[in-house]
This record gives C-alpha cells, structure tokens and sequence, in this order.
C-alpha cells in the first residue's frame, strides 16, 4: 500500500498549472536551513492532498535537495555515506558520461547549477500568473525571515501557446507516455504495459527485481522519497525551423521530417499507427494514442525511424530489461513564445524538466549515456538522439524507406543543456525529521 | 592506433595493442573505466578462484547451460555476442575459472541487463563457486558489477580477421548469401 500521504505529490501528481517558478537555494549554515525548511514543508502537497483538492488549489510546492544541501542541513556523514555514490558525486562529477561536453559542458551552465553551493530547490507550480506573484512574494517574506539562505537563481516557467494541450516550444505534443505504477491508483492506458512496482520511483517498496535494497539511512529518509534529476534544455527553435525549412520542400514534407526525428506527428500521433499523414484525433485519444510496439509493427522503422527520439527512450518491445529503465518526467516550458512566421530574437527558450526515478544510475543515468547518447545504438553507427542528444554537426539521422533509406548528414544541436542538477526529493515525515523535528539539534 | 569502427574496414585484417590499464584513454562510464572496441569487438576475460572442491560443480553448469540455449535459442540475443568460452585451469593446486566473452556491446553500457539475463537463467549461481563473489549478489546488483571489474583482465592484444564487423553484419550477410543462393535456384 502506497503512503499517499507521505509522498511529495510531484511523484504522482500533475498538478493543472500554466506558470510556475524554480527557485535554486544555497544555505549558509545548517540552522538558517532547517529555519527555512520548517516553514516552507507545510505548505508542500503529499499527493493524497494534491488528489482531494486539485480543484480548489491555486499552487503546488515541491521541495528537494543536493547532497551538499543534506550536508549543509546537518545530515551527518553516517547518513550522508548510504546515499548512492552517482548522487554524492553530483551531475557535474558525471557530465562526460552524461554526455555534457561542448556546449553542454557544466562551465557553460548559468544559474549557479554547476556549484557546490546548490544545496536545494523549491518548485512552485502555480494555476495561474497572479497566483504565481502571490507566491514569488510570499517566499521573499520568508526568505528575508530566514538569514543565510540564499537565492542563487530563479527560473520562470510558463505553458507556451495554443494552450489546449501540453507541448515544448518546438510544438510536440508533450506528456504522451508515462509508467503507470501498482497501487498509485492511476488509470493505465493501452500501450502502457504492465504496472511497475512502485519501488522503481519511490523508496521503500519492492521494485520489478524484489524487495527494495541500498535504501538511505536512517529509516526515515528510506521511505517515500526518490532521486530527481534536473536538467533545463535550451531549445533553438530557429536552428529547428531552419532546418525543416532545409530539408523539406512544402509543408507537408516540413512536417514528415519533424515527425520522423520524434516518432510522433507534432500534434502526438504516433508514427507506428498514423504513417503516411497527421492524425490529430488519433493524437487526442489516450485510448489510442500510445497503444503500438515496434518488434512487429514497425521492426525497420519505415514509420518510426530506429533513432528517432521516442523509439531512443522507450524501445518498448526491441528493449530489454525495460521495466528497470522507465522513469516519470514532469516539468514546463519557459521562455517567451515565438510565432511560427518570426525570425528567431535571440531569447533564451526550451523546456526545465525532472527525470524522477529510484535509481539515477539504473534509469536516468542509462537514458542518457545509452538511450540518448551511445552513437552505436540500434546498430545505428553515427547517430544521437536528434532532439536531446549530445551533436556537434559530425553525426547524422538516417530515415529508413523503400527502396534506399535518406541519410541526413551534420545533423546541428536543437537543443543545448543549460544546468542541471541531482537532487533527494524526501518525504513529508523525512522533510519534518531534516528541518529538525524529531533528532534535536545535533549537526 | 587508428581505429574506426565505420567504413569498410572489414577487409583489412587488424591488430591492437592495448596498454596495461586496458585502455588508451581514460573514460569512464556509469560503473567506471570503458574499455576500447578493438579489431575483435567488444569483451571481458573474467578470471576467478574456484572455491576448493567446487571444480566440478562449475564444470556441470556446461551442461545447464547447453540445455538452456537449446530450450531458448534467444536467451543471450540480448547481449550481442559472438562467443562465449568458459575454461578451467589450474595453478599451484588451485582451480580457476575463465570467463570470456567477445560481444558488441560496451558491458558498461549493458551490465545490468546481463545480470538481470544471468539471474533468470541461472547463470549467476555459476559465481556462487567462485572465490570472493558478493553473498548477496540476488538483490545487490553493483556489487555484483563490482566482482565482474574487479575480475576482468584486459587484453594486451586483439586481432581481427574481419575487423569491427558486428554479430548483426555477419547474420544479415549470411541472410543475404542464402537468399541470393535461392533466388538463383529459382531462375533456373
């Protein structure tokens, strides 16, 4: 049975919001921390809260940790040693694996995220632009109450136009596929596959290999929470519609080669069940919608080419092991909006997402190293993933069709990573035993 | 050394020679160092002690394991191999165990997959002979991955006939041979 009402809702919850905020915090001592921490965690939705007053609430708040942050709250070594090693390292430690090299290299990241100094994050998702004033004010107040805490960035996150459906800025359809998990009491959708034991997102319950092992300690910080992994990813949308414009002659071709690097038409339609043209209906029905497999319906990728970005992170039936290897994605936009027909201004925007999984190593780690970044996949030769791989204009995206396939060669980066960070996202009782309650006042 | 696993570079015989570390380069990936694709692919020569009296509990595993691929063909497709060899040999009074595979697959990048085959085939409990192998490799997968690097001796020297060629190339050409071979039966 899982504790709903311990669980920070992000875990299971997708709260209606069109703006929200991220702030990036830096404690100065442990005192100024857990002062800090005592007053916000009341304000952060279990999801068994989040559930019962989705309809009333104006604004959810998440809260989460770096390792540095757990040591600058006054975790001590003991405790700080039974984190799992890729999380005591922290994502810049792992950025050559990761593939953040380049553009992407952690000395290029703004906000702070690269520094030793990022101890936590508070993230407002809020329903609406004046509920999200209220709230960037409200947290000013209790900073300005709480000396030594820092505010080392912020990040505004808003839903980009037309607004009746999720997408980046690119204009995918966003959210088409998520694990669906035993006794989360979500409705799974066909193509979904099979319910995933909990213990694959949150800790303490038995995951898809048995009961749950290398927990944090002490018990407290072993149940309810998960690991997060932030990554803000700048999309070039000029870069993007250039491109189309390059390799497609009309519309409809632009639109084909936009598919073909996604697997799914823009509006969502997956390639597998709508091959030759859009179907935005098909797109809108969750019946449908993410209800194929590739082994027997597409196993040469004439529809769903073997690198295009969906096939990359959920092969489903070519994968093996994928129970192990699934993850829950939440996040936003941000960045002003640019009109179809506009010349690209310049302005930094794209998508400021979470990978949240038990094991960063085992699921989001693989992702990224194999998944989205190992140029041998699929037996592919040259390629990376062409939304949110690691290119540097020497790799290429093959489209397989009858009789020859097209190749297209020096394939640009669409998308640049910007920051990131690995975070402990705790429990509501973890989140009360952190700011203090329970363990007095040792550090 | 020059080496491009793309090309047509399966004509031309290869050698590697491979420093002591295992690598040219250091580069790590999740679990630690990657190793090189050499002229001969992918691979890992894991060497062990056999727990005294256990020789003959780990030779009978041949036997399970013939047994398992002849039941299901595809159990290993997973892993991209060309070969596996088991071996054992003694020094000084003692049983070893050598296991070495050859594969396309960088093992960093699919370790936990093969643990995850090993334990539904039973191939892990192989290990439970060998000298120093975690107790509670069942559910603790990186110490298991630990006792697989600590084990594994790299090569100084591999050498292929058909350089960078992939298990998948080979099948799809003798694929190909065989269809060809039909089609000209039929036009006779």
């Amino acid at each position: 049975m899982l504790e709903l009402d311990d669980i920070q809702h992000i875990l299971l919850t997708r709260a209606p919001a069109m703006t929200g905020r991220y702030e990036f915090l830096s404690f100065k001592d442990a005192s100024a921390g857990r002062t800090w921490l005592e007053e916000i965690r009341g304000k952060v939705h279990s999801a068994a809260s989040a559930r019962a007053s989705v309809e009333a609430d104006r604004r959810w708040i998440t809260v989460a940790f770096t390792w540095n942050g757990l040591r600058a709250l006054g975790l001590d070594e003991t405790s700080l040693a039974t984190f799992p090693e890729e999380f005591r390292q922290g994502m810049v430690a792992r950025s050559t694996m990761l593939g953040d090299t380049g553009e992407c290299h952690p000395d290029k990241w703004v906000g702070g995220l690269a520094s030793s100094d990022l101890h936590a994050i508070v993230i407002l998702f809020a329903r609406d632009e004046p509920e999200r004033a209220r709230c960037q004010t409200e947290h000013e107040r209790l900073l300005a109450r709480c000396e030594g805490v820092t505010v080392l960035s912020t990040l505004d996150l808003q839903a980009t136009p037309p607004f009746d459906y999720a997408h980046d800025h690119f204009g995918y359809r966003d959210r088409m596929s998520q694990p669906f998990i035993e006794g989360s009491g979500d409705e799974s959708t066909p193509g979904s596959g099979a319910p995933l034991k909990p213990g694959e997102f949150i800790l303490g319950y038995p995951d898809e290999n048995g009961p749950p092992f290398g927990l944090p300690q002490p018990d407290v910080l072993a149940r309810n929470g998960s690991f997060m992994a932030y990554r803000r990813l700048e999309e070039h949308l000029g870069k993007f519609r250039d491109f189309l414009n390059q390799h497609g002659k009309t519309a409809e071709e632009r639109e084909l080669i936009a598919a073909k690097l996604m697997g799914r038409w823009r509006s969502g339609a997956p390639l597998v069940l709508a091959p030759e043209r859009d179907d935005p209906a098909l797109a809108a029905d969750p019946k449908r919608s993410n209800d194929f497999n590739y082994r027997t319906q597409d196993p040469h990728g004439y529809a769903v080419p073997l690198g295009s970005h969906i096939r990359r992170m959920n092969p489903r039936d070519t994968g093996a092991n994928m129970n192990r290897r699934r993850m829950i994605r939440r996040g936003a936009t941000y960045g002003p909006h640019l009109p179809e027909d506009a010349p690209d201004d310049g302005a930094e925007r794209g998508i400021a997402a979470f990978v949240i999984c038990a094991s960063l190593i085992r699921q989001f780690e693989f992702a990224q190293n194999v998944w989205i970044n190992d140029r041998n996949f699929h037996e592919l030769g040259n390629e990376r993933d062409p939304i949110i791989g690691t290119q540097d204009g020497t790799l290429e995206f093959k489209i397989p069709r009858r009789p020859i396939r097209r190749t297209i060669t020096g394939l640009p980066a669409f998308t640049t990573v910007r920051g990131g960070a690995y975070f402990f996202l705790p429990g509501l009782k973890a989140l009360a035993w952190l700011a203090g309650n329970g363990r007095g006042t040792e550090s | 050394m020059a080496h491009s696993p793309n090309g047509n570079t399966w004509s031309k015989p290869a050698a590697m020679a491979i420093p002591k570390e295992g690598y040219h380069k250091l580069e790590n990936g999740r679990y630690g160092p990657l190793y090189p694709r050499t002229p001969a692919n992918h691979g890992f020569t894991i060497i062990a002690k056999v727990q005294k009296g256990r020789e003959q509990a780990v030779r009978e595993y041949g036997k399970t394991i013939e047994g398992a691929i002849a039941g299901t063909p595809d159990a290993l497709a997973v892993l991209k191999l060309h070969y596996l060899r088991w071996v054992l040999f003694e020094i000084e009074g003692a049983t070893y165990f050598m296991y070495q595979g050859i594969f396309d697959t960088d093992f960093d990048k699919y370790t936990e997959d093969a643990v995850a085959l090993f334990n539904s085939l039973g191939v892990n409990t192989v290990f439970e002979n060998l000298e120093g192998f975690p107790k509670d490799w069942k559910t603790n997968a990186p110490a298991f991955i630990k006792f697989l690097r600590d084990h594994q001796r790299p090569s100084f020297l591999e050498y292929g006939e058909y350089p960078y060629v992939t298990a998948d190339e080979i099948k799809k050409a003798l694929r190909l041979k065989e269809k060809f071979s039909e089609m000209l039966d039929q036009m006779q």
